[in-house]
């Protein structure tokens, strides 16, 4: 009992001094894993500050809520487009000087060397990530083409999984239903869209698992608990590329967006967070990680560095969202509509949800 | 039970079938706890049993999700198996780290859940005691109170600690003492559960005697109390020791990053991308609740032997 | 009798009485003493943190605290004044300010809690408020008609003070009406009540099973000599101290798709392979790992109160001419009610409240009222948050006292 004691009382002195310096939240899975590699493995040999990785369903959440208990643990996060403008209208984020971020290779400023508004008042884009469909295609050899057959159980029959939410599933719900990707969000915006859009997922609701985490629907898919899945391009590429699963991105109805990094208000190390955020968002670093997953980086500078994956073989550019073929039947998500729509879209959606 | 001489013949079927039902229900309460077992030495990254597996082939067999439990975040996971592979082990595996944490927290919560709880549980068991029973169902209730309701409030509460009295005074969120204050009162009632009921069967006249010995009320308690309800105390602080050692939510609200303990990991790994690697904690957490459960078993039949109550 | 024992004394010559009190109520004291500090430390730890969550429930200042131009002329109008310009002067006040402080958003979300879709009117209001020029009523509905409406305005009214019962309107489905009164939402946007009562019924399911499954083991285990019963005890024993992660990690490892039971289904031929049995990720999953993980509690207070029925009874019944289902019914069944009821309540109690389960293995329809908690939790959606959880807690405390009156709490055992 008293060696117990001697033993535990050790561990507390030893555990509880040893505070990262910076602590940064993210997605998890492989997107994490790219961060790591790509970031924070760099970052800590070449300056010798700790960085820990936290990961969450939607890094936005959490903080909103930290912020708001005025009890903030981590000191940058990973969010989406929407997330980042409605977190920074709340006065919830620190803003970030453009001017703080390294300039091009060539020395084009930071502000006209990422892409056109990558860079908004708290955020620093890093990629450019997408909402596809993805199958097994030892299911279906002859696949699914278009984002119709996601929602055509007779042609296709099996599970489907969809992420929990409202954001990306309206909009494919809609182009499935043959509305064309310009009109996406002018129908969302009447009430007739949106009962639309709910109608087209009232067909494969019986059959549709929901998933909250990144990581799950190539879980799903691997399982065989799933026969196609929405997904984020880059964990189906990852799951692809490095296990070597026979699954199939169809690019068809892809919502994409920009990922960003933002420092929540009242983080613990701001001056840490700021350094770290300038790091992992210069031109190598972001061309770094698409080494690790199918990622477009938010730089121009960045896209000329970018080649093959880890593996030394695979060519990212088919891959990534942004390639003009994976573009005939895209839509880029608008922030604009969902700043505004998000709640109430997403009450909606659980209520719906929760219907049987 | 006995079959009954005088049964008919469809009281003697009737009394088979029930055995072959209590055999059914054993199984079902019992299996999924085996089940996993053989299946975290599967060498396939799959949760069922292949069939090199069933043909006990061991080639089907492996300690890999072992293995990962201890290179999952180390540094250098590749590096030769040498004294600083190890000490990598120790400071960085995840797994490691989760376990140091559930350790560290199920300790010092057991510890203020039991010595708060056995000396109310003293306080209750006396006669005299005034209003007992609203004082039993206040100390009672973390047990009954859903863990939700319990773990929000624990939230904001820590996030601010001194708010209700009207100035800051720091925060108790992401630090050790907020965690092992949760978990102390989480592991409450089961110590006043476990420590009341072996009360019930202490003779208060050994203390008069004592104190009409002369004895100070201290020397009272550790010299005659306490040796004799110690098997009580002793199952409180493992039950309070194990629900802090399984416990999520609270930790899922109020841990920081460098709290996470061993159920955290494993509600991430199951939510996310449930590996085998789950399993092999899971059977290494199943093997410490039989150890557990045996330590228990033998003080219940100790302290019925010593305080001569024979088993009802 | 009272007049000879107010005579008696002690020793040192004080009344027996006085003394007997006198060292009664010092040995109530030390009782209590005993008892205080864990008693102050549950109430710092436990029932004031709770309190002060559930404040919530009835208090929300995020639009009172960032419009006090409007709060102040609703203090002056009252309900059923005509919105002139004075009105949405103020309003145009309040979005000036909201804009320079950046709480157009926290003020916008009060409002859209009991008005869908109106959070947005206030953040894009806010972003052109500094340029409005009165006349402001036209200024404000010019730049979104939505201000005329009186249904804003009343929301508005209701949140302009920091106590608030909206939020119970909204946890039992209701809203209020322009006038001031109240209704119930549409049919398919009501949800609160109906997952109460889902909570309930999937509760009274669960404790059902447990019941129907703990009932022969028990028997079996009371019936049994000691030296097999206990072995056996340690089937019903090693469940409860297992991990309840580990234990739902296993019931998902059996069920799933490409799990144990399907596969065994499969290679049995009893289903095909693409006939496989959805079996968790829904209520089924839920309602199967919950029966599995509550189990132990019905069993060991069942146990205890067979242990005590004597078989005699039986005999006698039987030996006057009963059959053995008539016996069962009339003679057993009768004395084991109280530990029907004791187990059945406090697997009920346990149920209500579950979280863990549900959010691991129920899928988008075996999700119980917790995990509605804990997503506007996550949302910050506080106020809501607490209004569930007071409900829930209300009924859970309700149970809780009916299972003190019937059962009484210190017989609560743990194997």
């Amino acid at each position: 009992m008293k060696k117990l004691l001697v033993l535990s009382t050790a561990l507390t002195g030893m555990a509880l001094p040893a505070v990262a310096d910076v602590t940064v939240m993210s997605w998890g899975g492989a997107y994490g894993t790219s961060q790591v590699e790509a970031y924070i493995k760099p970052y800590t040999a070449e300056t010798g500050v700790k960085v820990t990785m936290v990961d969450a369903d939607n890094p936005a959440t959490p903080v909103k809520a930290m912020v708001e208990a005025n009890n903030v643990t981590v000191d940058v996060a990973d969010v989406e487009y929407a997330d980042a403008i409605r977190l920074c209208d709340e006065g919830m984020l620190e803003e970030i000087d453009p001017a703080m971020l390294p300039p091009a290779p060539d020395g084009t400023p930071a502000t006209e060397d990422f892409l056109p508004g990558a860079l908004t008042d708290c955020a620093v884009s890093t990629i450019v990530f997408s909402t596809v469909f993805a199958y097994d295609s030892s299911k279906f050899p002859e696949g699914p083409t278009s984002i119709h057959d996601f929602f055509d159980l007779e042609k296709f029959p099996g599970k489907r999984a969809m992420r929990k939410g409202a954001k990306a599933n309206l909009e494919m719900a809609l182009m499935a239903d043959g509305v064309p990707a310009a009109d996406v969000y002018a129908t969302l915006e009447t009430p007739e869209g949106v009962d639309r859009a709910f109608a087209m997922l009232d067909k494969i609701k019986k059959d549709t698992i929901w998933w909250e985490a990144g990581a799950q629907p190539p879980q799903l898919l691997a399982d065989g608990e799933v026969a196609m899945t929405t997904a984020y391009n880059g964990r189906i590429f990852a799951a692809a590329v490095s296990e070597g699963k026979p699954f199939q991105v169809v690019w068809d109805g892809q919502v994409y967006e920009y990922d960003l990094f933002v420092i929540p208000k009242g983080a613990p190390n701001l001056e840490e967070a700021k350094k770290f955020v300038a790091y992992a968002t210069d031109t190598q670093r972001l061309a770094d990680q698409a080494k690790w997953i199918s990622y477009g980086p938010a730089r121009k500078s960045s896209g000329a560095l970018v080649g093959l994956y880890q593996d030394g073989k695979t060519e990212m550019g088919p891959h990534m969202p942004t390639a003009a073929e994976n573009l005939t039947n895209a839509l880029p998500s608008s922030y604009e509509f969902w700043v505004d729509r998000d709640s109430e879209l997403n009450e909606r959606f659980n209520a719906w949800l929760a219907a049987n | 039970m006995a079959l009954p001489v005088y049964a008919d013949p469809l009281e003697r079927l009737w009394y088979y079938t029930y055995h072959v039902i209590c055999v059914a229900i054993f199984v079902f309460l019992i299996s999924p706890i085996l089940i996993i077992m053989p299946l975290s030495f599967n060498a396939e990254p799959y949760f069922t049993f292949t069939q090199k597996m069933v043909t006990f082939d061991p080639e089907g067999y492996s300690l890999r999700w072992y293995d990962l439990l201890l290179t999952h975040g180390m540094v250098t996971p590749d590096a030769p198996r040498d004294a600083s592979w190890w000490e990598d082990v120790w400071a960085n595996a995840a797994w490691v780290k989760a376990a140091k944490n559930s350790v560290i927290i199920g300790f010092w919560s057991t510890i203020v859940a039991t010595v708060l709880g056995t000396l109310a549980a003293l306080g209750l068991s006396r006669a005299e005691m005034p209003y007992r029973r609203l004082i039993m169902a206040i100390l009672i209730s973390p047990m009954i109170v859903p863990i939700i309701i319990i773990a929000t409030g624990l939230f904001f509460f820590y996030s601010n600690p001194c708010a209700m009295f009207g100035f800051e005074c720091g925060r108790l969120t992401s630090t050790y003492t907020g965690v092992v204050l949760a978990h102390a009162t989480l592991g409450i009632p089961f110590v006043i559960i476990t420590v009341t009921a072996t009360l019930i069967g202490f003779d208060q006249s050994l203390s008069r005697a004592a104190a009409s010995l002369g004895a100070s009320p201290s020397r009272t308690f550790f010299k005659i109390v306490l040796p004799l309800i110690l098997p009580g105390v002793i199952s409180g602080a493992l039950f309070a020791f194990v629900t802090s050692f399984d416990e999520v939510v609270a930790v899922l609200f109020i841990a920081g990053p460098d709290q996470q303990t061993i159920p955290r990991q494993m509600w991430n790994g199951i939510r996310e991308a449930i590996s085998p690697a789950i399993l092999s904690v899971a059977t290494i957490l199943v093997l410490i609740s039989i150890a557990l459960l045996a330590t228990v078993e033998l003080l219940r039949r100790r302290s019925e032997r010593i305080r001569g109550v024979t088993p009802q | 009798m009272t007049d000879a024992s107010s005579q008696l004394t002690t020793a040192d010559g004080r009344p027996l009485k006085a003394a007997l009190a006198a060292a009664q109520s010092r040995a109530r004291r030390r009782a209590f003493l005993l008892v205080a500090p864990l008693l102050l430390f549950v109430v710092v730890t436990f029932i004031l943190p709770i309190g002060q969550m559930l404040q919530r429930s009835v208090y929300h200042d995020g639009f009172s605290n960032s419009a006090p131009a409007l709060g102040e002329w609703f203090a002056n109008n009252p309900d059923g004044s005509e919105l002139d310009e004075s009105a949405y002067a103020a309003l145009a006040t309040d979005l000036a300010q909201m804009k320079k402080d950046k709480t157009a958003g926290e003020a916008g979300t009060r409002i859209n809690y009991t008005i869908p879709g109106t959070r947005s009117l206030f953040t894009s209001s806010a972003r052109g408020a500094d340029k409005l020029e009165p006349p402001y009523k036209e200024a404000l509905l010019a730049l979104d008609a939505k201000w005329g409406e009186p249904l804003v305005w009343q929301a508005m009214r209701q949140a302009s003070s920091p106590w608030t019962s909206d939020f119970y309107l909204i946890a039992t489905d209701r809203q209020r009406t322009a006038d001031g009164g109240v209704e119930q939402v549409p049919e398919n946007e009501r949800i609160y009540l109906w997952l109460f009562g889902k909570t309930f019924v999937l509760s009274a399911v669960i404790t059902f099973l447990c019941l129907i499954l703990a009932f022969p083991i028990a028997h079996l285990l009371a019936t049994l000599p000691m030296a097999k019963s206990n072995l056996l005890m340690i089937l019903v024993l090693l469940p409860f101290w297992t991990s309840l992660l580990v234990r739902t990690t296993s019931w998902i490892v059996l069920l799933q798709g490409q799990g144990v039971v399907n596969n065994i289904l499969v290679s049995l031929g009893v289903i095909g392979d693409d006939g496989r049995i959805t079996m968790i990720y829904n209520q089924t999953g839920t309602i199967i790992v919950m029966t599995h993980i509550l189990l132990p509690f019905m069993v060991l207070p069942l146990y205890s109160v067979m242990r005590t029925i004597k078989p005699s009874y039986a005999r006698a019944a039987r030996s006057l001419g009963a059959t053995s289902w008539t016996t069962f019914r009339r003679i057993y069944l009768p004395q084991t009610l109280p530990g029907i009821g004791a187990g059945a309540l406090l697997v009920f109690i346990l149920a209500v409240g579950y979280y863990i389960t549900p959010a691991l293995v129920g899928g988008a329809d075996g999700q119980l009222i917790s995990n509605l908690i804990q997503f506007h939790m996550s949302k910050s959606n506080w106020s809501l948050a607490a209004a569930l959880s007071a409900m829930l807690l209300a009924g859970v405390l309700v149970l809780y006292w009916l299972y003190d009156r019937l059962v009484g709490i210190d017989k609560l055992k743990l194997g």
